[in-house]
């Protein structure tokens, strides 16, 4: 580490060259400067750009259509205040925030269809929405009521990997079983820059390649793995890695919803047709912490947010409908009677969640009887009944 | 019945699982056309086609891995690890997902993984390739860990393991692959059950528990000793997670005296936890203190010294000897005068 506390900076420009500021080192200037292979159909003023191979596979995103997409941003973003108020109250042990990564996750979750099947990091809850998830149980895990929130194959969406990484290769695994089934259908893998160090990333490439599994690998590149900025991890942009695996890779604009959406289709429709996996880097920007015990003013620039609080996702999108004519109050106000319902839904869901018992802690450890743990919950159990029959004197 | 070596008694019961089930799948590196480096996966690639019989990128993490996916998928996987040595890279998939995943989602997703691992030494190859890495997974919740010693259980085991719901480290003492013994094909594999230990030897002096590679030579000690006058109650544990600590209480009742002898180290390993929970389940019966005969607590060693480290028949009569306080007893441990220095 250097003397003056800056990063030793391997790699001054990383994986982010020309998608906008190198985190932790010097800004670059404007966002988009050269980004010659960053896939993007609306720029941050909101501005919808013509590109002769995307446009064809959102040729019928309309004016409803992109309303909607905005409504989902909004929605999620207020679900992702909401849990981070209940965090703060003392309602949730921790929060993991996808401030800013509204499009990423919107864009592709609603690509996808309701048979293809999700393997997800811990930031992923927009997707979750997308996939139709009861909301309180998306807070379970972080309220301590539980290790996971929901049973995955209710909405084809396994509950959020904790282990960096690992959950692409279950995706490449179960995409081979697809393959193995004769179906039609995607696994889709969410994960972020930091996980492309972790061996798993890099044997489920080697994997999906080999086997041409229909899995998509979508990287939030999102500049930030807690402290550490993208480029000490990957000295060429990331989605450039894909190639040497023999997967054809994407670079596209994170925070543009509907270019976000058109790569997602896109490689859902080779792998459904036998082209097997496809690598997307999407170049976005976490804003907020890593998780709410996360104070990133001890290792990131404020300008840097600054400057990224100028591509908001959101913010484009809604200058976009403006234009269009399609921000009027009352489609406004809909979106925010929305948002509050879900909110308050959400706020709902925690604060009535029932409690656990005791003795929850012994099950489903196993599907099968097993005497080792019999015999210790049985001593357990009898040991808690002790107190209530000797409530004055204590179980001694 | 029929003749069969061990390592074909796990061919034809993994060919049975397979016939039986369209969902068994196996996994593993060089186990297509090569029928795996010990042969156990001999033919099945040619009789089930590359997509039931999977040769795998040389990566175990990612072996394990997307076995879990296809088990998300419906499936059930038999991972074939190539040499116990060679788990390590796969460690964290089977630990935090392949043991885990029933409990984090409550149930939700089931990981009927079987995971083969040849494993023991006593073949004279170099290191990561004769280890004993069991008790790693022992003490992990959400396993089940068997080793087989025969080859009828072999047949009947690697069959059950594959039937269970909740994974199952499958560990075969590769030393004994080439040992023959009458197989019934007919058996019913639901009609038994995996978990129980089995008294292969009756007798009533001494209680030897061991499992997997050791339990041909503590046979043989129990022949060897009988010469003495000494009887020797020989249990196979057969499950090594959970341990069926009834029928081992049972015989310590009996016996009053308990050696435990494996081939991985002693610190930490199963002698301990057995040696624990016979104790405390049966500490009134006791004549002496538990005794484990194991490997020691280094390396595996180079193979001109394997042997020097592996209990064998006359170390495990050793440590009989010592649990009857027979003056003959070679190591002395238990002597007041060796307490000092001797490392227990």
């Amino acid at each position: 580490m250097a003397q003056d506390g800056t990063r030793p900076g391997p790699g001054s420009t990383g994986g982010n060259d020309d998608a906008g500021p190198a985190s932790g080192t010097v800004l670059p200037g404007p966002a988009h400067a050269g980004a010659d292979d960053l896939v993007q159909l609306i720029d941050h003023h909101g501005v919808r750009h013509p590109h002769g191979h995307y446009d064809a596979l959102v040729a019928d995103v309309d004016g409803a259509a992109l309303q909607r997409l905005y409504e989902d941003m909004v929605v999620v973003r207020r679900i992702d205040a909401e849990a981070t108020a209940l965090q703060r109250q003392g309602e949730l042990a921790l929060w993991p925030p996808l401030l800013g990564q509204e499009a990423a996750q919107i864009g592709s979750g609603r690509a996808l269809r309701s048979d293809d099947f999700v393997f997800s990091s811990y930031r992923e809850n927009a997707v979750a929405y997308c996939r139709g998830v009861d909301l309180a149980d998306i807070l379970r895990v972080w309220r301590g009521n539980a290790s996971s929130g929901w049973d995955p194959y209710t909405i084809n969406m396994a509950t959020p990997q904790v282990i960096i990484g690992a959950q692409t290769l279950h995706a490449t695994g179960y995409a081979m079983g697809i393959v193995n089934d004769g179906a039609d259908s995607v696994a889709v893998a969410y994960f972020g820059d930091g996980a492309t160090s972790q061996g798993d990333v890099n044997e489920a490439m080697v994997f999906a390649a080999s086997y041409q599994a229909p899995v998509i690998f979508f990287c939030q590149n999102n500049h930030w793995a807690i402290s550490e900025p993208v480029g000490l991890q990957a000295h060429v942009p990331i989605a450039r890695r894909a190639p040497g695996f023999g997967i054809p890779s994407v670079r596209v604009d994170g925070n543009d919803v509907l270019a976000c959406l058109a790569v997602t289709r896109e490689a859902l429709a080779r792998a459904r047709s036998g082209g097997g996996p496809t690598f997307i880097e999407a170049v976005t920007y976490r804003m907020g912490p890593h998780t709410t015990a996360d104070d990133p003013t001890r290792y990131r620039d404020a300008n840097e947010l600054e400057d990224w609080a100028a591509r908001d996702p959101l913010a484009r999108l809604a200058t976009l409908l403006d234009s269009l004519g399609l921000l009027d109050a009352g489609y406004t106000d809909s979106v925010k009677a929305r948002a509050d319902a879900v909110a308050a839904e959400l706020r709902e869901g925690c604060l009535s969640m029932p409690e656990p018992a005791p003795s929850d802690v012994f099950k489903h450890v196993y599907s099968t009887p097993n005497s080792w743990l019999d015999r210790q919950q049985d001593h357990y159990e009898r040991y808690l009944a002790s107190f209530a029959q000797a409530p004055q004197e204590g179980p001694r | 019945m029929s003749t069969m070596t061990f390592g074909r008694a796990i061919t034809a019961g993994l060919r049975r699982a397979m016939d039986e089930d369209p969902k068994v799948i196996l996994m593993g590196e060089d186990i297509g056309k090569l029928g795996g480096v010990f042969r156990i996966t001999d033919g099945l690639q040619k009789d089930f086609g590359p997509h039931r019989v999977m040769d795998s990128p040389l990566a175990e993490a990612g072996i394990m891995g997307t076995a879990v996916g296809m088990a998300y998928r419906g499936y059930r996987p038999v991972v074939e690890i190539q040499f116990d040595g060679f788990i390590y890279p796969a460690f964290d998939q089977i630990v935090c997902q392949v043991a885990k995943l029933h409990y984090r989602t409550q149930g939700a997703v089931k990981m009927p993984i079987t995971v083969r691992v040849p494993f023991g030494g006593g073949i004279g190859s170099p290191e990561h390739h004769s280890e004993s890495p069991e008790a790693y997974f022992t003490h992990t919740s959400g396993l089940r860990v068997v080793s087989v010693s025969d080859p009828q259980d072999a047949y009947t085991m690697i069959q059950q393991a594959i039937a269970s719901d909740d994974p199952v480290l499958y560990f075969e003492p590769k030393r004994r692959y080439h040992v023959k013994g009458e197989v019934d094909e007919g058996v019913d594999p639901a009609s038994s059950d995996m978990g129980a230990a089995r008294v292969v030897v009756r007798g009533t002096d001494v209680t030897l528990v061991t499992y997997g590679p050791l339990v041909p030579t503590a046979r043989d000690a129990a022949v060897a000793a009988s010469d003495d006058g000494i009887s020797i109650e020989v249990i196979d544990l057969r499950s090594l997670a959970p341990i069926d600590f009834a029928t081992v209480e049972a015989s310590v009742r009996k016996t009053g005296r308990l050696v435990v002898t494996h081939e991985a180290a002693q610190s930490g390993g199963l002698g301990a936890e057995i040696a624990a929970s016979i104790t405390e389940r049966c500490f009134d019966y006791l004549e002496h203190a538990p005794v484990r005969v194991t490997g020691f607590d280094i390396p595996y060693p180079y193979s001109k010294l394997e042997f020097h480290h592996l209990p064998d028949l006359d170390r495990i009569l050793d440590g009989v000897d010592r649990a009857l306080r027979r003056p003959n007893s070679l190591s002395g441990l238990d002597r007041p005068d060796s307490s000092q220095g001797a490392g227990q």
